[in-house]
């Protein structure tokens, strides 16, 4: 499992082994060994949880800095429509474009350009014989690989459409080539994240070969820097960057890619909980009338990703705000252009880590064993063994990685120690009199 | 070696029906059934568990699974069923219409488990209960 790449990673200083990101990981895709939170490769979807909840800031996520625009010879920054949210009395977007663009780049080319063009084929693709009801969004790099570990069944519900981040960098490299005649390699493009899946789908991209982004930049990295360029913009005019309209800028928050699809039939569902159920929904062909399904792991949509400066609910206000006056878009796919490219380059394909054996017999025999061992356990959840739950314990064991006494109740209940046999926990203590 | 699931419905709780077929679902999916497979166990139990807690006041549902096959039987203790062809005809109904306001009782229920299944058997006794036995056979 070690060909994973994953953004998130574990700052071992600073993780005291307590059991806080164990139990909200969506996958149960962590486990405390030797003190600390460890990731197990193949069940991790880079969605952030674990980076929001941990409160010692132990979870973190790889990403770039500024310093590695001097790699390239020319530069440019795509930022997330989300950027657009975190600050406080902007009216134009503009100000905030010229700011980023002064923090080192020397162009700025924004996802919510991209975005609209996705939305416009989106649009054609739900009016064409190859869409399967309902049609699922791929535009959240967590949600796609949720539906690659946990739903592989569902793939061909998934759109096969490059995110906006990508058709974005693929532009502005475009842009970057024709204006300055240099050679893709000179050429560097760091889009501005609010999350960390989507530098994972930087470094290892699913369904392209490879990624048309260079690097990621973290909102909450670049946001200090913005705050000050925007100030000092206050006594001259920004320059004119923004070409996005309404819709583009809508792609931040929850129902905004749906919105632009301009239908009714459509589910928008954001937060990774209210994903797995809607997910679920679908498997059951309980949503079969429903044309578009929009998911987004974070709560709010990309307002809400773990790498934001804003709280995400003020995010969305604002966001509000700016749209006001704004066009319905500003970007559109030419006439008779080929959008081939706009296309995945291959598959989404699945790998099923929820099924403990491939040969169903063996899998039956592990699960009864399993069955047995849970029943042999405190069912506490309390995590003290590094599992999230008893019955993860009982499945750990029967996979080889754990050991029953790795539960201490099950640890005492082993030990001849007759002193501590009568000695019980307060869960399990009869009140006093 | 085969596996044994057994679940109670609770017949008052309309928020909980879907808890053991969603709980036979992942059992089956852990246990790497073919995804067809679990898909229509997981539609037709879900359609029997509902019609236990609209018309029966719950009941119980036991599956048994193997290699060769599933075998799942939902046991009601309800009213019965008096006209069992006219039961399994798409679109018939006899849901109340606060059911019906929540967009159950569209009368797809025992024609959908039929469907989703690869065998029915329905036995059905006015005013003592039924039971449904349903087989699955898994399909690669």
């Amino acid at each position: 499992m070690s060909s994973f790449f994953h953004s998130v990673r574990l700052d071992e200083e600073k993780c005291t082994g307590c059991t806080t990101c164990i139990k909200r990981c969506p996958t149960g895709a962590i486990r405390v060994r030797n003190g600390k939170a460890h990731i197990l490769s193949g069940r991790c979807t880079d969605c952030g949880e674990c980076i929001r909840v941990c409160q010692h800031h132990a979870k973190y996520s790889e990403r770039d800095d500024l310093s590695r625009l001097s790699e390239f010879k020319y530069n440019v920054a795509v930022p997330a429509p989300t950027l657009y949210g975190q600050f406080s009395n902007i009216e134009d977007t503009d100000y905030i474009l010229t700011a980023l663009k002064r923090c080192g780049f020397d162009d700025v080319f924004e996802v919510a350009g991209g975005a609209e063009r996705v939305s416009e084929l989106t649009r054609e693709f739900m009016a064409s014989d190859k869409a399967v009801r309902p049609v699922i969004s791929s535009a959240c790099p967590a949600v796609c690989r949720l539906i690659r570990v946990a739903f592989p069944q569902l793939i061909p519900h998934v759109i096969p459409l490059n995110s906006p981040m990508e058709e974005t960098g693929r532009l502005a490299r475009e842009r970057a080539r024709k204006v300055t005649g240099l050679a893709d390699e000179d050429i560097g493009v760091f889009f501005i994240t609010p999350c960390p899946a989507k530098i994972t789908a930087i470094k290892q991209p699913i369904c392209l070969e490879k990624s048309y982004i260079s690097g990621a930049i973290a909102i909450k990295d670049i946001y200090p820097a913005l705050l000050k360029n925007i100030k000092a913009l206050k006594n001259e005019s920004p320059e004119s960057l923004k070409s996005a309209g309404l819709i583009g800028i809508s792609w931040a928050t929850s129902g905004g890619e749906s919105a632009a699809l301009l239908r009714d039939s459509y589910l928008a569902a954001d937060g990774i909980e209210n994903v797995i159920k809607v997910l679920e929904e679908i498997d059951n062909e309980k949503l079969n009338n429903i044309d578009f399904v929009e998911l987004n792991a974070c709560t709010g949509g990309c307002v809400g990703g773990s790498l934001t400066a804003e709280n995400p609910f003020v995010a969305k206000a604002r966001l509000q705000q700016l749209r006001r006056g704004m066009p319905v878009s500003g970007s559109h796919i030419g006439e008779g252009e080929n959008v081939d490219d706009m296309y995945w380059q291959r598959p989404l394909t699945g790998y099923d880590i929820m099924r403990l054996s491939d040969d169903i017999s063996e899998a039956m025999s592990m699960m009864n064993r399993m069955e047995e061992i849970r029943a042999k356990l405190p069912g506490l959840d309390c995590g003290t063994c590094g599992a999230p739950s008893c019955a993860a314990l009982a499945e750990d064991i029967v996979r080889g990685f754990a050991k029953e006494t790795d539960c201490i109740f099950r640890l005492r209940d082993q030990l001849d120690a007759p002193l501590f046999k009568d000695i019980f926990p307060a869960p399990f203590r009869k009140p006093e009199k | 070696m085969g596996i044994k699931l057994k679940y109670e419905v609770d017949g008052e709780d309309f928020t909980r029906a879907g808890e053991a077929s969603g709980d036979i679902k992942k059992t089956l999916k852990k246990l790497g059934f073919p995804p067809e497979t679990v898909r229509n166990v997981a539609i037709a139990v879900y359609e029997g568990e509902i019609n236990m807690v609209i018309h029966a006041n719950g009941g119980e549902i036991t599956a048994d699974l193997s290699e060769d096959g599933i075998t799942v039987v939902l046991a009601d203790k309800g009213p019965g069923i008096p006209d069992i062809g006219m039961a399994m005809k798409e679109g018939y109904s006899t849901a109340p219409d606060n059911v019906r306001a929540l967009g159950f009782g569209a009368g797809m229920g025992l024609p959908n488990i039929k469907k989703y299944s690869d065998g029915m058997e329905i036995d059905s006794v006015v005013g003592e209960g039924t039971t449904i036995k349903l087989k699955f056979l898994p399909k690669q």
